[in-house]
């Protein structure tokens, strides 16, 4: 019972990871219909740049993640205005050669210059171990996970619904045309949540590190789980993408402690079924645009 | 009226058929190098397997317009098929192990293939990539039948037809692989340039329009991707018995993406882009290889991100304007080595 109950904690941080990784790439995708492949190349940079504030210059841990998400972002940020814009137009085969491109040449780099071995993040004690509650162990750096991405999450869902930004995006990702129309400068709006996006990856890409493994082959390790949870969660709200990462997160971690042998063939599985069965996404719309 | 137009169609669709004397030239040039470098044959070898496989995905997107992130699932069937065939001694005669393995493919991509033909194109991308992720995850699963990450060991690949045995300089290797290209593009050449292939590029330029002229889209769409897995199984057996190799490795992403990167240098949808993009592909790999061993990756993606930012058709009018000019000189007219209309979408 507590081995389930622990379980279902470890799958729900996971989750939650997934989420903040991801969540930049439902709105590229869902914003702009861009496919891009290369996410968790910004989730890796983030992850890089942490582990070289704490690990070679001394920065605690708890400064180097905000340091993370704004690196990632500034670099998603240039890219964005540099390469990205002119491919929006682009189909998508265009769109995913571009973006293979760019995680070739990240994965490259960073083999580079940092070194093809899978790196560690130091972490402060207070984050170390775990302790139990009734019986259920948590781990600390688990339970920071969830109130962090937790937070992060409420955080997104207030800016969206309440804000006249989230509004503006919302209107965007409904009709770009109309809310031109409207004055809404789609593009601008559209550069600041890829950038946006970005960072919340490199954020990720840093607390990924214990959880997930942080070597150069990260982008093109979690490349699928990222588009799990995007075409899985459809891409018209962050709910749709939360609730899938959550499921993914939970079935991942239950389906290797219960199922080992079958390993990751089962998400793989029930995520084909799902395509087939709603091809815009479990929770997306029904009507293809 | 209509038999008039149908003349006319058959008539052009002929004329486009007939070969060109430019396609002598290109065999006879391939025939020429693999006889002019005799210790080159193991590299050659490998230009011929992934011109083979990149043959088989512009058969659907060159064609068809379908865009496949995992057709290296239907490579991997082939090369493990034909693998274990060897190793268990099931079928000796090479040939015909070649045909079984592609025949495996073939049923695997008749199987997906109605999970490919739903959807538009970022859940195909998805499902294909699923597929061929499932695929390895099988092989790894199952690692005491596919050797897991060891790969499968004592492949031993009998003489061709009993008379031809593989030689250690890769000579034979090099002429069964040139052979069975050849049969296949010839294969590939009528189907492509058949009522059946016409009516695969009206389904590419608008699926909705086909079905309304009375073109049976899901049908056709289909046939040609298990054709397509058919011709990726005999790419993947041609792989395992060159090599006598098959590890995890054949399913790999990586693969699926050079594969698309080949195809895209080469330009789709004229049968020879897959030819010409695995040469330059493998060229390349090698240049870059050579320069830094260790970092090729970065000069792969490079290329793919200059490419898609110049734009595929300028990049394939700069690379066609000397070979253009010269034949323009000569012959006294438009070459014919040039892009068909519709590039992939």
């Amino acid at each position: 019972m507590t081995s389930i109950l622990t379980n279902l904690f470890d799958g729900v941080a996971y989750g939650m990871l997934l989420f903040v990784l991801a969540c930049g790439l439902a709105v590229t995708l869902g914003l702009m219909n861009f496919v891009n492949l290369a996410h968790g190349a910004f989730a890796m940079a983030g992850g890089y740049v942490c582990a070289v504030l704490v690990n070679r210059i001394g920065w605690p841990f708890f400064a180097a993640l905000p340091m993370a998400f704004v690196a990632s972002a500034v670099i998603g940020a240039l890219l964005e205005r540099t390469l990205y814009q002119h491919l929006y137009a682009r189909s998508h085969l265009d769109q995913v050669l571009f973006s293979i491109g760019l995680v070739f040449m990240t994965v490259a780099t960073v083999d580079y210059i940092m070194g093809s071995s899978r790196i560690f993040i130091k972490l402060p004690a207070v984050l170390q171990g775990q302790f139990d509650i009734f019986g259920v162990g948590i781990g600390r750096y688990r339970l920071m996970i969830i109130v962090i991405c937790g937070l992060l999450t409420v955080g997104l869902q207030l800016v969206l619904s309440k804000t006249r930004f989230g509004s503006r995006l919302r209107a965007a990702v409904d009709d770009p045309r109309a809310a031109s129309g409207l004055g809404i400068n789609v593009p601008q709006v559209f550069a600041f949540t890829f950038a946006f996006g970005c960072g919340l990856a490199g954020l990720g890409g840093a607390l990924s590190a214990e959880i997930l493994g942080l070597d150069p082959y990260f982008p093109l390790k979690f490349m699928i789980y990222f588009l799990i949870v995007v075409t899985v969660g459809g891409s018209s709200s962050i709910t749709g993408p939360f609730l899938a990462s959550l499921l993914l997160g939970i079935g991942d971690v239950a389906g290797k402690y219960y199922v080992p042998k079958v390993g990751p063939f089962v998400i793989y599985t029930i995520m084909i079924v799902i395509l087939i069965w709603r091809p815009n996404g479990l929770f997306g719309r029904t009507a293809t645009r | 009226m209509t038999t008039n137009a149908q003349t006319e169609v058959g008539l052009l669709a002929r004329q486009h058929g007939r070969w060109h004397w430019s396609e002598f030239a290109f065999w006879i040039v391939v025939l020429a190098v693999g006889l002019a470098f005799p210790s080159r044959y193991l590299i050659m070898t490998e230009i011929l397997r992934l011109a083979l496989f990149a043959l088989s995905l512009d058969l659907i997107l060159g064609y068809a317009g379908i865009v496949s992130l995992g057709h290296a699932a239907f490579f991997g069937v082939g090369a493990y098929c034909a693998g274990l065939l060897s190793v268990h001694g099931i079928i000796n005669e090479p040939v015909l192990a070649l045909i079984v393995a592609g025949l495996a493919a073939t049923v695997l991509g008749f199987a997906t293939s109605f999970l490919v033909i739903r959807g538009v194109d970022l859940t195909r991308l998805m499902v294909t990539l699923g597929i061929a992720l499932l695929m390895e995850a099988l092989a790894e699963r199952f690692s005491n039948i596919t050797g897991g990450t060891d790969g499968l060991q004592g492949i031993d690949i009998q003489p061709i037809f009993g008379v031809f045995a593989f030689d250690m300089f890769g000579k034979t290797g090099f002429f069964y692989a040139l052979a069975v290209l050849f049969v296949l593009f010839l294969l590939a050449r009528i189907i492509v340039h058949s009522p059946f292939g016409l009516s695969l590029r009206a389904i590419k330029n608008n699926p909705l329009r086909a079905s309304a002229i009375g073109i049976p889209v899901n049908k056709r769409l289909i046939a040609i991707y298990t054709v397509a897995a058919f011709y990726a199984g005999i790419a993947g057996a041609l792989f395992t018995q060159t090599t006598a190799l098959a590890s995890l490795d054949v399913f790999s992403f990586e693969r699926s993406a050079d594969l698309v990167l080949m195809l895209v240098i080469g330009g789709s949808g004229y049968l020879y882009g897959g030819l010409i993009g695995a040469a330059v592909f493998r060229m390349l790999q090698e240049l870059f290889q050579w320069i830094t061993p260790q970092y090729w990756m970065f000069w792969i993606g490079l290329v793919l991100v200059i490419i898609v930012l110049v734009g595929r058709h300028r990049i394939h009018a700069y690379a066609l304007w000397l070979p253009n000019l010269i034949l323009r000189q000569i012959a006294g007219r438009k070459a014919a080595v040039a892009l068909t209309d519709n590039e992939a979408p």
